[in-house]
């Protein structure tokens, strides 16, 4: 009986938190390793790579080679802009079309719908030695713009389906009553689009993560010094600064902390649309 | 004038649907639809040696199947991606599914942090990941080294990622180990979608945990094991990214490493002394499509068809 009570009051609740607990160091401790490590001496980083960075160990020297070394604060630029357009020009021409197909009852819709729904399980990668041609010819090669092209191109299809899903439960007798006061097609579609805002929020955090990742087209598309993306700037510097630890652990960091900083902001938001996009 | 309303905007014709359309569309179309038609052809064309190019027909597929130059690392590489799929699958998932389980449980406290810290990985790029993973199992800095031995198992360490046997498998873990967010977060909604009722019912009928857990929550997210499957199988052909950041183009050591995406690379771009070869790339890429579509296929067909999904 005892064992009984033990069992269900002791291990049970507990043995979820101790498998939980111990994953959660696995998949964190790697990155606090890191950023507690760039915090610290050359010395240190060896002697006692474990240890937080304490006053006789803090130095910050990698950041400073960083600093002189390289273009970082160029390449967060570059990917700044990069995801930002991309990200507008996906929210906006994808909720337009989402609209559209939602909403209208036109010949082909269908077929618009699968068409546009193909890139969802077609790598864009694959197409690559075609859009190295295209944006030579376009004058394009060492452009932001060809990154946003393509970018925009890759994330329009998730975008459409989703918002597409969202846009269906916006009720007709809403846009019925805007079209008998007179309003314009363009002008229902603004009224609803604030409608969908959670919906929209949720697919750009998920449209953000893989223009901001990529490696793929910044190595390709745009290599440039002064095109160069975050992620191809910190691939390219982290290889040729390889011996120097400080650099390395530092730049690693300067890489990582937009993503995570953005990401505590929205872990929330993405996470509900992460669960609530696949509930359907 | 209500009724009147809609038969009267039924006949101007629909320009409002074009300009909703037009903009995606074309982007899509250009820069996605027809890259990839464009690709397809391509790898149907051979440099001439008049320069240009001329229609071959099938034979880069043959030649890349068959010749000895290309065809051990075109078969080397798709085993390596089957091998990096497999993993993903034994390891991944499952691992995916237990912490979506044990996050699902009721009346789990501190959920939300939890859900957030699992999923930190998966937010990180390739590159950072690739290289935190270099560092981190480095015997220069002796993380793993030390970790293995504090716990006893100091003997069982070895520089992983330089080894040919065990980089490729090594690659994957890492892989995994960024990944196993997607899995999770897929599981954790469609467990949580599992109406309460149901659950309650089996407790009070007297079954276990575990027999409420393989008995009904397991079936009723088969549809999910699918589709994490599927997405399992398409984002394993975009693995590019980590190899190059730790292996270099050539996925080293000795190829042990080099999958579709970089032996796709290295051919159509060129690497240090190689030349780039754009048809053989595309006609990689067209390899690689008639693959995932393979897959795709199979999904649907011999998959979702066959699988019983219960309302709820």
């Amino acid at each position: 009986m005892k064992t009984k009570w033990f069992y269900t009051h002791i291990i049970q609740p507990l043995a979820p938190h101790l498998v939980l607990l111990a994953y959660t160091v696995i998949a964190i401790f790697p990155v606090v390793l890191i950023i507690m490590n760039s915090l610290k001496s050359r010395k240190a980083i060896f002697a006692h790579p474990f240890q937080p960075p304490l006053p006789g160990t803090f130095d910050l020297v990698g950041y400073e080679t960083v600093a002189q070394r390289s273009n970082f604060q160029w390449y967060f630029a570059n990917s700044l802009v990069v995801t930002l357009v991309a990200m507008f020009l996906i929210l906006f021409t994808g909720a337009m079309a989402a609209y559209a197909l939602s909403e209208y009852k036109f010949p082909g819709n269908t077929l618009m719908g699968l068409y546009l729904a193909l890139g969802i399980m077609i790598p864009i990668r694959l197409g690559t030695v075609s859009i190295l041609r295209l944006v030579v010819a376009m004058k394009l090669i060492n452009t932001l713009t060809a990154l946003i092209l393509v970018y925009t191109a890759m994330g329009l299809p998730l975008a459409i389906f989703v918002l597409q899903q969202f846009m269906r439960q916006v009720p007709r007798e809403l846009k019925d009553a805007a079209r008998v006061d007179g309003a314009s097609e363009y002008r229902i579609f603004w009224l609803v689009l604030p409608l969908v805002r959670p919906a929209v929020a949720t697919v750009a955090v998920f449209v953000m993560i893989p223009i901001w990742n990529d490696l793929w087209f910044p190595l390709i598309l745009a290599p440039g010094e002064s095109t160069k993306t975050v992620t191809l700037g910190a691939q390219q510097f982290l290889g040729q600064f390889v011996s120097d630890w400080n650099a390395v652990l530092a730049s690693l960091t300067l890489a990582m902390l937009p993503i995570l900083i953005l990401y505590v902001i929205f872990s929330r938001q993405l996470i509900r649309g992460l669960t609530a996009g696949a509930v359907k | 004038m209500e009724k009147k309303t809609p038969s009267r905007r039924r006949k101007p014709f629909p320009t409002h649907i074009i300009v909703f359309l037009a903009p995606a569309t074309i982007i899509y179309t250009v820069f996605m639809i027809y890259p990839l038609l464009d690709s397809l052809r391509l790898s149907l064309y051979a440099p001439a040696a008049s320069g240009g190019e001329m229609f071959v027909g099938l034979q880069n597929y043959i030649t890349l199947l068959t010749d000895e130059l290309w065809s051990p690392r075109f078969w080397g590489a798709l085993r390596h991606n089957f091998v990096f799929f497999a993993i993903h699958i034994l390891v991944q998932n499952p691992v995916g599914l237990l912490l979506a389980a044990l996050l699902s449980s009721r009346r789990l406290r501190w959920r939300a942090t939890y859900r957030t810290l699992l999923f930190t990985p998966t937010m990180l790029s390739f590159v950072i990941v690739g290289f935190i993973w270099q560092l981190i199992l480095s015997p220069l800095w002796g993380i793993a080294g030390t970790i293995l031995h504090t716990v006893g198992m100091g003997q069982f360490f070895k520089p992983w990622l330089g080894l040919e046997s065990t980089a490729l498998v090594t690659l994957s873990l890492i892989s995994v180990w960024q990944f196993v967010g997607i899995p999770m977060m897929l599981f954790y909604a469609a467990l949580l979608a599992i109406p309460d009722e149901l659950i309650e019912a089996a407790y009070v009928d007297g079954a276990t945990g575990w027999t409420v857990f393989w008995r009904i929550k397991f079936p009723l997210i088969l549809p999910t094991v699918g589709i994490v499957t599927i997405l399992t199988y398409v984002g394993n052909f975009n693995a590019f990214d980590l190899i190059y950041t730790t292996q270099s183009a050539l996925a080293g050591p000795n190829f042990s490493t080099d999958i579709l995406g970089t032996f796709f690379y290295r051919t159509f771009f060129g690497f240090q002394l190689q030349l780039g070869n754009p048809t053989m790339g595309a006609t990689i890429a067209g390899m690689m499509f008639l693959i995932i579509l393979l897959g795709v296929l199979l999904y649907l067909f011999g998959w979702q068809r066959r699988i019983q999904v219960y309302e709820i």
